[in-house]
Parts: C-alpha cells; sequence; structure tokens
C-alpha cells in the first residue's frame, strides 16, 4: 500500500476498558502537531469485553477514509493481536503486553469458533496449542517488528508514585499503548501530555494520573531502545489555528442548532443516541441578534440572548416521529435520529406528516439489517426502504450526505426543504458517518440561509379575516404549495387528518376533491425538480476522458475520493458521480453524465440498490458493481485493489468485499 | 359581563356522522360548553384525536384540531404542548384507542406530568370497526357483534392512570353533559396531566351498558321496587381524595386506598366524578424551565431563528471551541 498517503494506527482491546478515549488522546496529539485525521470505531453490541478496535489513518494533508491495514498496532489485550496481526504494512509494528506471550487462544472465549479454526488452520496447529507466541511470530515473518511492552512495570512505577493500587491503574492500559505508539515516532511527551489534558478536560486527577503513566511508558520506550528501532517519525507541522475534532453524530447536531431546529425526539438506539445526548448537553443556545431588530424577543424578555432545544426522549419510535411531527405543527423546527429499526416503527408518523404535509426532519443512520441485523456495524442497506417507507403515495426528499463534514450543510438544507416544500425529509446516514472521526478546518455557519417557506403571520391572516376569508391550509395552489399557519397563532384555527382532506382539512372521500389533493402533493415533487439546483442534488467530480466512472452515494465518499487521487497518481483518470438527492431523483443529470458510458457502481449492500434506482429511473444499467455486505465499511485499500481489477479488464461485472475483522 | 367569545364560536358547519344517540355528542357538548365557559380562544386550543368515533371529534370544535394516528394522539399532542407550553393542549381518545394501541402512550404520558388533559371516550367497543371488544369490556361480556363472550379481562382506567402517575384523575358520564363539562374545566385548569374517563353507551354496537342500564334497568330497589340509577356522584357522597406535600404517608395510603374501592366499584353502583387529585409533583414544563430557565417565556415555538437577512442567529462558537485542537 505504498501507494496510499500517511499512516494508519490500531488501537484494540475489550469493549468498555478505553478504546475511545485511546483513540481520542491519540488523534488529539496528531491534531495538535498539526496532522490531519481520519478515524474508524468498530465496537460489539455489548457493554463490556468484546473486541473493540478503532483504525486512525493520518497525514499532512487530509484523509477521507481508512485503511484496513495498520503500521502500528496498539495492543493491550491479547485478542486484538490474534484478530488483526496479519493486517500490518511493511515494517509495520506491532505494540502488545509482553505478559500475554503465552496465553492460549482456546482462553479467549470471545474470539468465534469460526476465526479460531481459521486461525488453526493458517497455522496448521491445533486450537489448544496455539499461543500469541505463534501469532507473534506468524506476524514477524512478514517482516512485522515487535514491540513488547513491560504494562506492568510501567504501571507499578506509576503506583509508587501516586499510591495508587494496582487494580485501579490498569484503567491507563490504553493510554500506555497511545503513549508507547507516540515514543515510537517520536512524539514529544510534552504534546502528549497536553493532549491528555485536552481530552479529560477539567477532571484533574484523572489528567495528572495519565501524564504520569505516559512519562513512563515514554522511560521504558527510550530504555529499551524502540525509538530507534522504527522508522516512522512525526514531526510538528505549520498548521494555522486549530482543526475541528468532529464525529458525525457531532456535525449533524451542530447542523440542527444551525438550522434553527428547537425541538428533538428520540428513543435510544445505536447509532443515533448520540446525537440527541449532544443535543441535551448543549441544550441552551446561544444567540446573536440584534434587539432591537426583534421585537418578539424583547417582548419575552429572553434571557442572556439565548435560546433552547427541547430533547424529549419518548417511549418508543412511533412516539418520538409523532411527537416531533405534533412540536412541527407549532411551526418549531422539530426532528428526530434513529436507526433501521427505529425507522421501520416510525413509517405511520411519516405518512401522517406526508399526507398533512407537516415539514419534519427524521435522520436516519443506517446499520446492518434487517431487523435488529447489526446494531453496532454498519450498512447502506436502507435507500431503498427510506424512499418508499408507507403506505399509499406521498413526497418526500432523501438526502444522503457522503461524509461528517457534507452531513452538517445537509442537515441545514434538509430543514429548509422540509419547510419549503411542506413535506417530511429524511436525512440518510451511517455508522460509518455517525462514528468516525475526522479533523476539518471548521463549519460555516452562514453559508446556507433559513429558508421557512410560505407562512401567514397573524397580521395577514387579521387582514384576510377581516376581508372575511377563512384559513385554508390545504388551500390548492398553482404550485402546490398552501400557506402554513403556525398552530396557536392568533386569527386562525385549522385542521389536519390522516385521512384524505379537503381545503380545510375535514375528512372527505369526495373522488375529485381526492385526486385534486394527490397531484398537489405529488406535484410538488416536480417543483422539487425544478427548485433545488442540481448543485445540491448531486455532486459531479468530472475528468476529461475518464478511464472509469464511479457512481455511488452517501458515506463511501471519502473513500472514492482518496481512491481517484492515488489512482490518479499512476495516471488513471477517474471520475466520480455522487449522488446527494437519492429522492427525488435526478435522473436527467444522471443520464447526462452516465449515457453510453461504462460505469462502476459502489455501494454498501447487497443488492446495488443506487444502481436499481438509476435503472429503474433512466434505463441504465451499470458495467460493474462492487458491494459489501458484512457490516464493515469499505476501506481504502480493498477498493484500490477492486477498482485496479476493473481498470485492468480482469474485474467480474460483481465483486463482492470482504475485509474488516 | 360581555362575553368574548359565545358557545357557537366553538362549533363547526362540519357535517356530524356518528350515529344517533351517540355518546359522542353528549361529549362534544361538553367540550364546547367546557371551553366557552372558560372563555378560552380557539386559537389557542389545540385538540388531538386518534382513530374511531372518536377520532373525529376535533372536526367538530373551532380549534386547532387534529385528527391523528390510531393510538398515537397523545405524542402528538405532548410534542405540540412542549413547543408551546402557554397553549391549551387536550387529547380525545377512545378506549381501544387509547388503551389497546396507544397504551404505551398513556402509560408515559402519566410518568411526565406534561400539563395536558385526555379525555377517553370509553364505550366498551370499537364502533367504526363494527363492534369488536376494546379493552374496558369486561371479561365474560357479549355485545352485540361479539361471536363469542368476551374472553379478556378489562382494564381500569382509573386505576391504570393512578399507577402511571397522572395527577387529576376522574370519570364522567357522556349523557350528564353538565357534569362532565365541569370535569372538564377542573382538568384543563388543573396543572400537570389529567385524564378523564367518560362513560358512553354505544347505542349501536354496546347492547348490554346502555343508557337505559346506566339509568338503571333491572337494578330494582327492593323496597320500593323503582329503579335506582346506577351511577352516581362522588362529590355527593363527601369523597374527595386531594393529596398534598403536607400528608402524611399514612394519610396517603389511606386516601389511595379509598380511591381505589371506589375505582373498583361497578355494576349496581358505578361513580363519577374526581377520584384522584395530587398536587406534590411539579409539571414536565417547570422541570424543563428548570433547566431552561426562559424555557415558558421563550419556548420552541416562539423562538426567532434567522435575522432579517435570512442567515442562521445561532452561534455555535463556544461548541465549536470546545472540539477544537
Amino acid at each position: 500500500m505504498n501507494n496510499i498517503r500517511g499512516y494508519s494506527w490500531l488501537i484494540g482491546g475489550a469493549q468498555g476498558t478505553g478504546i475511545e478515549r485511546g483513540a481520542s488522546i491519540f488523534t488529539s496529539a496528531l491534531a495538535l502537531w498539526g496532522y490531519r485525521v481520519f478515524g474508524k470505531r468498530e465496537y460489539y453490541s455489548n457493554i463490556m469485553g468484546e473486541h473493540s478496535y478503532y483504525y486512525v489513518r493520518f497525514d499532512e494533508k487530509p484523509v477521507r477514509s481508512h485503511i484496513e491495514r495498520y503500521h502500528i498496532l496498539a495492543a493491550y489485550d491479547v485478542e486484538t493481536v490474534f484478530r488483526h496481526n496479519l493486517e500490518g504494512l511493511e515494517g509495520s509494528a506491532i505494540i502488545f503486553n509482553q505478559l500475554h506471550r503465552n496465553t492460549k487462544l482456546s482462553t479467549i472465549h470471545t474470539i468465534e469458533e469460526r476465526l479460531a479454526h481459521d486461525i488453526s488452520a493458517r497455522l496448521k496447529k491445533p486450537i489448544n496449542d496455539i499461543t500469541l507466541q505463534d501469532i507473534l511470530d506468524e506476524a514477524e515473518s512478514l517482516g512485522i517488528k515487535i514491540f513488547p511492552i513491560d504494562y506492568n512495570e510501567i504501571l507499578s512505577k506509576v503506583s509508587a508514585k501516586t499510591k495508587e493500587p494496582m487494580v485501579v491503574l490498569t484503567r491507563t492500559n490504553n493510554v500506555i499503548a497511545v503513549s508507547a505508539s507516540l515514543a515510537l515516532m517520536g512524539y514529544s511527551l510534552e504534546s502528549l501530555q497536553d493532549a491528555i489534558a485536552y481530552v479529560f478536560e477539567k477532571r484533574k486527577k484523572v489528567v495528572e494520573l495519565n501524564m504520569l503513566v505516559a512519562e513512563a511508558t515514554y522511560e521504558q520506550v527510550k530504555s529499551k531502545g524502540y525509538d530507534n528501532s522504527f522508522n516512522i517519525k512525526l514531526r510538528k507541522l505549520n498548521k494555522n489555528g486549530k482543526f475541528l475534532l468532529v464525529n458525525g453524530n457531532q456535525t449533524v447536531a451542530l447542523g440542527k442548532l444551525v438550522a434553527g431546529c428547537r425541538f428533538q425526539t428520540y428513543y435510544p438506539i445505536t447509532p443515533a443516541s448520540d446525537e440527541s445526548f449532544f443535543l441535551e448537553d448543549n441544550e441552551i443556545i446561544d444567540l446573536q441578534p440584534t434587539l432591537d431588530e426583534y421585537p418578539l424577543i424583547q417582548e419575552s424578555k429572553i434571557l442572556d440572548n439565548s435560546g433552547s432545544i427541547v430533547v424529549f426522549q419518548t417511549e418508543d419510535e412511533i412516539a418520538a416521529i409523532t411527537a416531533a411531527t405534533g412540536a412541527a405543527l407549532t411551526g418549531v423546527r422539530s426532528s428526530t435520529s434513529t436507526s433501521g429499526p427505529g425507522l421501520s416503527l416510525m413509517v405511520e408518523g411519516l405518512g401522517w406528516a406526508g399526507i398533512n404535509e407537516v415539514p419534519v426532519v427524521i435522520v436516519h443512520y443506517q446499520r446492518g439489517g434487517p431487523s435488529t441485523g447489526l446494531p453496532t456495524r454498519t450498512e447502506q442497506g436502507d435507500l431503498r426502504f427510506v424512499i418508499h417507507a408507507g403506505h399509499g403515495e406521498f413526497p418526500r426528499i432523501v438526502l444522503a450526505s457522503g461524509d461528517i463534514e457534507e452531513a452538517f450543510y445537509d442537515t441545514i438544507r434538509a430543514f429548509n426543504y422540509a419547510e419549503r416544500y411542506q413535506l417530511p425529509v429524511i436525512l440518510l446516514l451511517d455508522k460509518y458517518i455517525a462514528n468516525s472521526v475526522v479533523t476539518l478546518d471548521g463549519l460555516d455557519t452562514k453559508r446556507i440561509k433559513i429558508d421557512r417557506g410560505f407562512v401567514m403571520t397573524e397580521k395577514e391572516l387579521l387582514r384576510s379575516k377581516e376581508i372575511g376569508e377563512q384559513y385554508k391550509r390545504f388551500k390548492f395552489t398553482e404550485t402546490g404549495i398552501s400557506p402554513r399557519v403556525f398552530a396557536g397563532t392568533k386569527y386562525a384555527v385549522y385542521w389536519a387528518t390522516g385521512d384524505e382532506h379537503d381545503e380545510l382539512g375535514h375528512i372527505t372521500e369526495d373522488p375529485v376533491i381526492r385526486q385534486k389533493m394527490m397531484e398537489k402533493r405529488m406535484g410538488k415533487l416536480s417543483l422539487i425538480e425544478k427548485e433545488i439546483p442540481i448543485e445540491e442534488r448531486a455532486s459531479y467530480f468530472k475528468v476529461d476522458k475518464p478511464n472509469l466512472t464511479i457512481v455511488s452515494w452517501g458515506s463511501t465518499k471519502g473513500t472514492i475520493i482518496d481512491l481517484m487521487e492515488v489512482l490518479d497518481n499512476e495516471g488513471y483518470k477517474i471520475e466520480f458521480l455522487q449522488v446527494r438527492m437519492v429522492h427525488p431523483l435526478p435522473a436527467s443529470f444522471i443520464n447526462s453524465v452516465l449515457a453510453n458510458k461504462n460505469w462502476l457502481v459502489i455501494e454498501n449492500n447487497y443488492s446495488a440498490q443506487l444502481a436499481g434506482l438509476i435503472a429503474e429511473k433512466t434505463g441504465l444499467f451499470p458495467r460493474y458493481q462492487i458491494v459489501k455486505y458484512n457490516g464493515r465499511q469499505i476501506s481504502l485499500d480493498e477498493l484500490y485493489i477492486a477498482v485496479k481489477r476493473v481498470l485492468e479488464g480482469k474485474a467480474p461485472e460483481r465483486q463482492v468485499l470482504e475485509g474488516g475483522a | 359581563m360581555e362575553l368574548r367569545f359565545k358557545l357557537t364560536d366553538y362549533r363547526t358547519a362540519v357535517h356530524n356522522n356518528w350515529c344517533p344517540g351517540c355518546g359522542d355528542f353528549g361529549i362534544l357538548s361538553a367540550l364546547q360548553q367546557a371551553l366557552y365557559e372558560l372563555q378560552l380562544d380557539p386559537s389557542n386550543v389545540l385538540l388531538f384525536s386518534g382513530i374511531g368515533c372518536s377520532g373525529k371529534t376535533p372536526h367538530y370544535v373551532n380549534a386547532y384540531g387534529f385528527h391523528t394516528l390510531h393510538g398515537r394522539a397523545l405524542p402528538y399532542a405532548i410534542g405540540a404542548k412542549l413547543a408551546r407550553p402557554d397553549l391549551e393542549v387536550i387529547a380525545l381518545v377512545g378506549d381501544g384507542d387509547g388503551l389497546g394501541i396507544g397504551a404505551g402512550h398513556f402509560v408515559n404520558a402519566g410518568r411526565r406530568n406534561i400539563d395536558f388533559t385526555v379525555i377517553i371516550f370509553d364505550n366498551e367497543v370499537y364502533g367504526l370497526t363494527k363492534g369488536q371488544a376494546s379493552p374496558t369490556l369486561k371479561l365474560g361480556m357479549q355485545t352485540k357483534s361479539l361471536p363469542k363472550p368476551n374472553i379478556s379481562q378489562a382494564v381500569n382506567p382509573i386505576l391504570l392512570a393512578y399507577a402511571c402517575g397522572y395527577t387529576f384523575i376522574a370519570r364522567g358520564y357522556a349523557y350528564d353533559t353538565n357534569h362532565l363539562k365541569e370535569l372538564i374545566k377542573q382538568a384543563i385548569l388543573h396543572k400537570g396531566s389529567a385524564v378523564i374517563d367518560v362513560i358512553q353507551p354505544c347505542p349501536t354496537y354496546n347492547d348490554i351498558h346502555t343508557k337505559d342500564w346506566f339509568a338503571g334497568k333491572g337494578n330494582i330497589d327492593p323496597k320500593t321496587g323503582k329503579e335506582i340509577p346506577r351511577i352516581y356522584k362522588l362529590e355527593s357522597t363527601g369523597y374527595n381524595c386531594v393529596i398534598t406535600n403536607e400528608m402524611s404517608e399514612e394519610e396517603i395510603s389511606r386516601k389511595v386506598a379509598e380511591m381505589i374501592v371506589k375505582a373498583n366499584e361497578w355494576g349496581d353502583r358505578i361513580p363519577i366524578g374526581v377520584f384522584y387529585r395530587d398536587l406534590r409533583y411539579d409539571t414536565y414544563e417547570d422541570r424543563l424551565e428548570k433547566r431552561i430557565p426562559n424555557y415558558k417565556v421563550y419556548p420552541p415555538g416562539k423562538q426567532l431563528i434567522a435575522n432579517k437577512e435570512g442567515y442562521p442567529i445561532t452561534d455555535i462558537s463556544k461548541i465549536l471551541e470546545k472540539l477544537s485542537i
């Protein structure tokens, strides 16, 4: 993988022992020195004990994807080495606890039988005879360097200094693994300690303890001369200002705050809940209005220029979408966030919002399905579901963001579309976007203006009341968009019903009105086609005379863009069409790009759902497809091999990728 | 005194398609009367209903009316109330709608003590789907359209509401609109979650608990030989169950025990009136206000989110700073 920029680091251990925290310190340390990082988190649906790991790819220039290979494996439990020993790149290192050398494979109960048998077959040894040493030997035979660390010695030293018992100190094993990695690469202890202070914030005692652990680890690495026997070295880079280090749950939450979302409902579900937690944590919102511009604000004596978001945990997902919709009826920008099983429950609420033209935003983080599926693993299996969910026909918009940064801007757009077109909008993301972290230069909170659509105010209502005009929530208009009134506004009332209704919102079964209402609602899809610029619906990374056109959607974007760069260096011209509004699909634009081309579709699902959709709307079929559905995101290294095969004319029509531990 | 709103201000011209003699008429009329007597501005009132005959009620009331999904009136209502705590929010649910398919919402709404009112239209059958057994139909009863007697026991709405944490629990009778109107007024004025279980005959499908039955049919006084009405008013017996912070544990237990006895009364004597009022708890909105000081004066539904030029006015710079390194 010499052609892939940057380095890759992998930390692994038992769930609940600080993998995420360790990765957080590592990424913060790198960011502090001006490195760009991309981190990918993998974990079981489990609180404690199962194997959890975290890949961090980093470089001087931006990185947008992960590779399933490492330059350093930082392990503090045995299982991690058993699982990942062969993923090392040339000249890579394995850091592990030297006490574990003789631990037997058969004693690790969290390793699946399937994997134990595979290891046994690989080593040609019975499972009961295999120890970690065999696995280390296997790695060494591939040129991977072994760096045993005496975890106990480090902890004893710290224990002697702090009088903390060893049992308590084992909680810092993750910091030993991180510190050893950074020491190996010549990173400064002082900067590492800054990173530790940043991650643990105000918890002074924890900061001090972990600083001591880092220091003792550095001493051991030096005394063993390890820092002289590893080639990859970091240097402090010039950097202007700070980097934002964020995951997708956070950028969506930030997008919601900026968009003016002031009501969020949720029912706990992985990988969506963290977004709601983040919002609740920031429920009081700073505002920057000029008070005299806003008599309403003065009137209501707002304190300290602050607004707020109410985050409401419901009893189930049906309540989550219906409560969000109920709030939206009063005019507040309202939203809910969920994942597969949650959206399955929400479907009836989606239909009600659809027939009643209520602007509500649903952020849907896909995970492996069907049913409970793979609760903590990623997939793009819900595209077909979200565009069709619900009985009957009603318009909706489905946006699929390509990465963590795009998710921020798409979140704001989602609310604008929802209000402008008065319909539910689904922002389709996945676990990869939710849980990965990336360094960004910042987020532009003024890039997108707020568009609240066609709203009638109290004043206007009074005027029409005076001329004897009754307000009609579902008034037939030329565009199909009726004036919206926030429930609770003076001088009006209106009705809404899940039944078909007339302009006032009362039940009707009249065939003529029914037909007109259907046409009014469904007609909004053509309005969307007409009004929303193509730049907001698709990104076309065009090149002259491409060797290949890649088509994809959602979280594969970063991997594909990174791949384009790698292949460009090899002389291949690759272009990429990223479909961002998957419903309504910008079919004529897609057609104009793809007609008469050999194209390749890349998707993290079994049936290449976007390709099917494109075929349905344009009659065009991909020449090749690359799919993956083992619950692990397509990685840059495996995609490189698969696309290379296509470029060399050696690929079958369909390639199924299998990478990931 | 001249009143701002007339009774007719709460009526609509929508054609009413309930069956003749339906108890829903009584509930509708009591509701309109209550809104009128409280002089609530129709544009300050939000009605939410589910599915079934009761679900149509909002269409007959001149107020913001939302006829939602089967069983889901409560979460819709709660969402609206939390976005605009200054508005009057009333949920109108059926017995199957509110206590069957919507039971989970009913239970969890009680836990929160949000300041809103739930009115249960309780006729023991699913009327609109032609008379199936609802969760309040008693074991062994075989109403007109049932092929076999009801094989399940009935839920007791009063006791369920108590178990869930509702802080105002009452029962009304659809044909005593005056009494029901007073209950609705009290429920609206109560600070916290109020529930009224309204007993109503379904003249089309419930041929057992009919208007006549409630009026005393077959309930003969052995002394006089006359029919004794089954329904009686709790307040006429001196019953009054209000729980306050000042009460001792023993006193509360005694009151609750008394309430449970009354709530289990059925058959020849059926009490209506206020069963339970609990003044010990803050509302959900009060609790939110403790976290968000300007929540009530500047709630989600009233907040400005953009300036005149249309740019967002939310300032996330402090959060971004925290996430930066």
